[in-house]
C-alpha cells in the first residue's frame, strides 16, 4: 500500500475514508455513475487502501462533477467528492500547476458547457 | 496509639508485574502505627481473607489498609471479612494500586513509589475513620410499572405471580403498546394480538394488578423502598367504572373523519372511540379535539344512546398519589420521522411508507382489512422495494448512531409474507448487512432469500422519485455487481430506525435515573446488572433500555420482574452509612446545600438554640435525610460555613490523604 499517497489524499481533502461502512450510498446517489469506470464508494475503498495511482491515471476523475450529492447524502460523513477532488487536485500537481486561473475562465467559456461545470468551478475557484 | 494493618496483594500479576509489592509492603510497614504490613497473591481469596481475619485477631487492629484493585471489586469483601473478624467494616480502607497504578504504569520504579503512596494516604485517612454503622428503612411492598407494552405487561405479571401488588401506569387509552400494533412475529411468524391479547387479558384479570390507563407519572419523590408518586389520571370524559365497552357510542358518533392513530392515520375513526377490539381496559374515550360536545357544547349524542351513563363530559384530571418500593421503566420506543430523509420522498408519494405502516397495511384489522393494497389508489403492489438501515448507523447530524436491531428481521418477515400471499409480487430489499444473530433468525432471512425468492440487493437507494404513471423509480446501487439501477416499484417501504420514546427523558429526570446520549437508559453495569438503573430502586424492561425485539424484551422483563421480586420480599432496607450531616451550630441556614442536593435530601428546620447568654436563639438549619442521601458529598464542598460533612469520607480525611501524598 502507498501509504503517502493515501496520507496526502486524505489530508487534502479533510475527509474521513476510515468511517465508510461500506453502504453505498454515494454511488446509489450519484448522477454521472454511468459516465465513471471507478465509482464514488470505490474512490472512499481504494484510497483507504492506498491505490491512489490507478485513480489517478482514470477519466473518472474528471467525470465527478462535484454536485456534492454524495457528501450530503452519506450516513457517515465521509465525502466522497472531496475524496475525487483531492485525486484530481494531485494528478494536477504532478503536473505541475499548470490549473486554470480564475481570470482565465471567461475567455474559455463555451456555450455548451453545462452549467453544472460552471458550478463546479465557481465552488472550486470562489475560495 | 492506633494499630493499623496493612495487606498488599499482587491480583496475580496483575499488580505484581509492574509494583514490587514486597517493597511496598515493606516501606507502609515502617509507617508509624502500622503494626503489621504483609503481601499475597490473592487477598481476595479465602485464605487471602483469613489472613485479614488472623492479623486483626492475633494483633487486635484498629484499622485495615488493603493495597489492592478498584473498591468497586472487592470493598464489599474486605468489609465482610473485618466485621467476621469483629472489626467495624467501616474501619477498612482500599489504596487502589491497580487500576490507578500498575495498569497504567511501565516503569516499575515509579509504579512501586507511587503505591507507597497511595498506601500511605490510605492509612493517613484510616487513622481517622470512625466506626459506622448502616441505617435501615421499611419496604413498601407495591411496585410501579411505567408503560403498558408486552416489556411493562411482563413485568407487572410476573411481578404480581410472586404475589406483590402492581400497578402499571400507561399514557394511551389501553395496555398493548407496539406489539398490539404488529401484524405477525418473527422468527415463527405467530399473530401478535394472538400472543399479546392473552396477556393483556391477564393483567386486566390478575387482583395483584392495578391497571392506570390513560395516565402518566407526574412527580416521583422518595428513594428505594419508599417512593411517593404522583399521577395523573387523565381526564377521557367516560366513567371507566360504569362503561362496559359495548361499542355503541363509537357506532353513533357523527365525528367521523378523525385520523385513526392505531392505524398510523391510515383510516379514521370517530370521536368517541376504543383504539382496538382487544383493548384492556375496554373502555371508550372522547377526543376532547374533535368532540362536538366539547369544543362547543352541540351534540350529547353518546350520552344519550349510553344505556348505562357513562359519559361524562365533566370529567376532570385527578391526581393519585401511592407509595411503592421499587419502580420499572418500561417507556418502550417510537419509529424516528423520516420526512427528513427527503431522498425517499416519504412526504411526497402515499406509497413510500414506514415499516409499521406496512405492518397494519397487512393486518386484517387494519385499514385494509389485511389486503396488502397501495395506499394512493388502493391496488395491489407488483414491485416493493424494502430500504434498510432508514435513519440507523448514521452520523449523529443524519440520525441514530446505533443499528436500530430489529429491522432486518421485521424486513425479512414482510418480504416473505409478501411473496408467500402474492408470488406474483417482485421483493427487493437494499441492505447494507443482515444482521440477523439470534436463535432461528439468520435461518428465517435465509428461507426469505432461498425459499421466497426475495432479491436481497447489497447496496444503498440514492433516491426514490415519484413518476408520472403512479409508478416509483428508486435509484439505487448494487455493490456487487458494481452498477448502479433503476427499479420501477409500486411500493417502497422503510425500515426506520427506533429511538426511544419521548416521555422518557421527561421521567429519567423524574426518577433521577441516569440516560445515554441517545436517550435510553443507562444500566448499572453494562454486563453485570443489565436490567437496574445506577439510582436504587429504579429498574429497566424492554426497549427504554436499548434496541430490543420481543423475545429479547420479555427476557428482559422477567429478569427486570426478578430483580423487583428480590427487592420487595425484603423487609427492611440496610442503608450506606456514609451520609452527609449537618453541624447545627455552624448552619447559617443559606440554603447552598439543599440547592446543589440531586437527591432532594436536605431540608430546613427552625432549631431553639440556647446561647451563653441564658436566651434562647431560633435560627434555620439544614437536616439530611440518611435514608435519601446517596453520600455524594455535593454539599460538603457547596457548604460556606463548613458545617456539612460526609461519614466516611470527611473533610478532614480527605486533607489527611492529600497531606499523606504530599508529604
Amino acid at each position: 500500500m502507498n501509504h503517502d499517497f493515501k496520507d496526502r489524499i486524505v489530508r487534502m481533502s479533510g475527509a474521513a475514508v476510515e468511517k465508510c461502512m461500506r453502504c453505498g450510498k454515494c454511488s446509489a446517489t450519484c448522477p454521472n455513475y454511468g459516465e465513471m469506470e471507478y465509482h464514488p464508494h470505490q474512490f472512499v475503498y481504494m484510497v483507504e487502501r492506498g491505490e491512489v495511482e490507478r485513480l489517478m491515471a482514470s477519466p473518472s476523475i474528471y467525470a465527478c462533477l462535484t454536485c456534492f450529492a454524495c457528501v450530503e447524502r452519506c450516513p457517515r460523513g465521509v465525502e466522497p467528492a472531496k475524496v475525487i477532488e483531492a485525486v484530481r487536485l494531485e494528478v494536477i500537481r504532478q503536473k505541475g500547476q499548470n490549473y486554470l486561473k480564475p481570470d482565465d475562465i471567461p475567455a474559455t467559456l463555451d456555450d455548451d458547457l453545462p452549467q453544472q461545470a460552471l458550478v463546479t468551478a465557481l465552488r472550486k475557484f470562489a475560495k | 496509639m492506633q494499630k493499623i494493618g496493612v495487606f498488599v496483594c499482587h491480583c496475580g500479576t496483575n499488580i505484581a508485574a509492574t509494583v514490587d509489592v514486597k517493597a511496598v509492603a515493606e516501606a507502609l510497614g515502617r509507617e508509624p502505627s502500622v503494626a503489621v504490613s504483609t503481601d499475597y497473591p490473592y487477598m481476595c481469596s479465602e485464605s487471602g481473607q483469613n489472613l485479614i481475619k488472623d492479623a486483626i485477631r492475633e494483633h487486635a487492629l484498629d484499622g485495615v489498609v488493603i493495597c489492592s484493585c478498584s473498591p468497586r471489586m472487592h470493598e464489599n469483601t474486605f468489609r465482610k471479612a473485618a466485621a467476621q473478624a469483629g472489626l467495624n467494616p467501616y474501619m477498612v480502607e482500599i489504596a487502589n494500586i491497580r487500576e490507578q497504578c500498575s495498569w497504567i504504569h511501565k516503569d516499575k520504579e515509579e509504579a512501586t513509589e507511587k503505591a507507597i503512596i497511595l498506601g500511605r494516604a490510605a492509612i493517613a485517612k484510616v487513622l481517622l475513620n470512625a466506626p459506622l454503622t448502616a441505617g435501615e428503612s421499611p419496604v413498601t411492598k407495591r411496585a410501579l410499572v411505567i408503560g403498558g407494552g408486552i416489556a411493562g405487561i411482563q413485568t407487572a405479571l410476573d411481578i404480581a405471580e410472586a404475589g406483590f401488588p402492581v400497578d402499571i401506569v400507561e399514557k394511551e387509552p389501553t395496555i398493548g403498546g407496539k406489539m398490539a400494533q404488529l401484524d405477525k412475529t418473527f422468527p415463527t411468524l405467530d399473530c401478535a394480538a394472538c400472543i399479546l391479547t392473552p396477556k393483556m387479558v391477564d393483567c386486566a384479570q390478575n387482583e395483584n394488578i392495578r391497571i392506570l390507563s390513560f395516565s402518566e407519572v407526574e412527580a416521583v419523590s422518595g428513594f428505594v423502598g419508599n417512593f411517593t408518586v404522583k399521577i395523573r389520571r387523565k381526564a377521557r370524559y367516560v366513567d371507566e367504572t360504569k362503561c362496559t365497552g359495548c361499542g355503541l357510542c363509537t357506532e353513533k358518533c357523527p365525528v367521523k373523519k378523525v385520523p385513526n392513530e392505531f392505524n398510523l392515520g391510515m383510516d379514521q375513526r370517530r370521536a368517541v372511540y376504543i383504539p382496538f377490539a382487544q383493548a384492556v381496559p375496554k373502555v371508550a374515550r372522547i377526543d376532547p379535539d374533535w368532540c362536538n360536545m366539547l369544543k362547543n357544547g352541540k351534540c350529547g349524542l353518546c350520552s344519550k344512546i349510553c344505556t348505562v351513563g357513562a359519559i361524562d363530559y365533566k370529567q376532570q384530571d385527578t391526581i393519585l398519589e401511592e407509595q411503592y418500593g421499587a419502580i420499572v421503566a418500561a417507556t418502550g420506543y417510537e419509529p424516528i420521522k423520516v420526512d427528513r430523509y427527503d431522498e425517499y420522498a416519504y412526504t411526497q408519494s402515499k406509497d413510500v411508507i414506514t415499516s409499521l405502516e406496512f405492518e397494519r397495511l397487512t393486518n386484517a384489522a387494519g385499514p385494509t382489512s389485511g389486503t396488502l393494497l397501495r395506499p394512493s389508489d388502493g391496488r395491489h403492489p407488483h414491485t416493493i422495494v424494502f430500504i434498510q438501515c432508514v435513519g440507523s448507523r448514521c452520523t449523529p447530524e443524519k440520525g441514530k448512531t446505533y443499528c436500530s436491531k430489529i429491522c432486518c428481521m421485521y424486513t425479512a418477515k414482510h418480504a416473505m409474507l409478501t411473496r408467500e400471499k402474492y408470488p406474483d409480487t417482485d421483493v427487493y430489499v437494499f441492505y447494507i448487512d443482515v444482521r440477523t444473530p439470534g436463535k432461528n433468525f439468520d435461518e428465517f432471512y435465509r428461507r426469505a432469500a432461498e425459499e421466497y425468492g426475495v432479491h436481497y440487493i447489497k447496496g444503498a437507494v440514492g433516491k426514490v422519485a415519484p413518476r408520472a404513471d403512479g409508478t416509483l423509480d428508486v435509484q439505487g446501487s448494487d455493490l456487487l455487481m458494481n452498477e448502479q439501477l433503476h427499479i420501477r416499484a409500486d411500493l417502497v417501504v422503510l425500515a426506520a430506525a427506533i429511538e426511544p420514546s419521548k416521555t422518557a427523558r421527561p421521567l429519567a429526570t423524574m426518577l433521577t435515573a441516569s440516560m445515554d446520549t441517545n436517550d435510553f437508559f443507562t444500566e448499572a453495569h453494562p454486563k453485570l446488572r443489565p436490567v437496574e438503573s445506577p439510582t436504587a430502586g429504579i429498574f429497566l424492561s424492554g426497549a427504554c433500555q436499548g434496541p430490543k425485539d420481543i423475545p429479547e424484551t420479555v427476557s428482559q422483563a422477567s429478569a427486570c420482574a426478578a430483580k423487583v421480586i428480590g427487592l420487595l420480599a425484603k423487609d427492611k432496607l440496610t442503608g450506606n452509612p456514609c451520609v452527609a450531616h449537618s453541624d447545627e451550630w455552624m448552619c447559617n441556614g443559606c440554603s447552598n446545600c439543599a440547592s446543589v442536593c440531586p437527591y432532594g435530601a436536605i431540608t430546613y428546620e427552625d432549631r431553639d438554640f440556647r446561647m451563653p447568654d441564658r436566651t434562647t436563639k431560633t435560627r434555620r438549619v439544614a437536616i439530611v435525610n440518611p435514608a435519601v442521601c446517596q453520600g455524594c458529598g455535593a454539599c460538603t464542598v457547596a457548604c460556606p460555613s463548613g458545617a456539612m460533612d460526609l461519614y466516611g469520607f470527611s473533610n478532614s480525611q480527605i486533607m489527611a490523604e492529600v497531606d499523606a501524598i504530599c508529604k
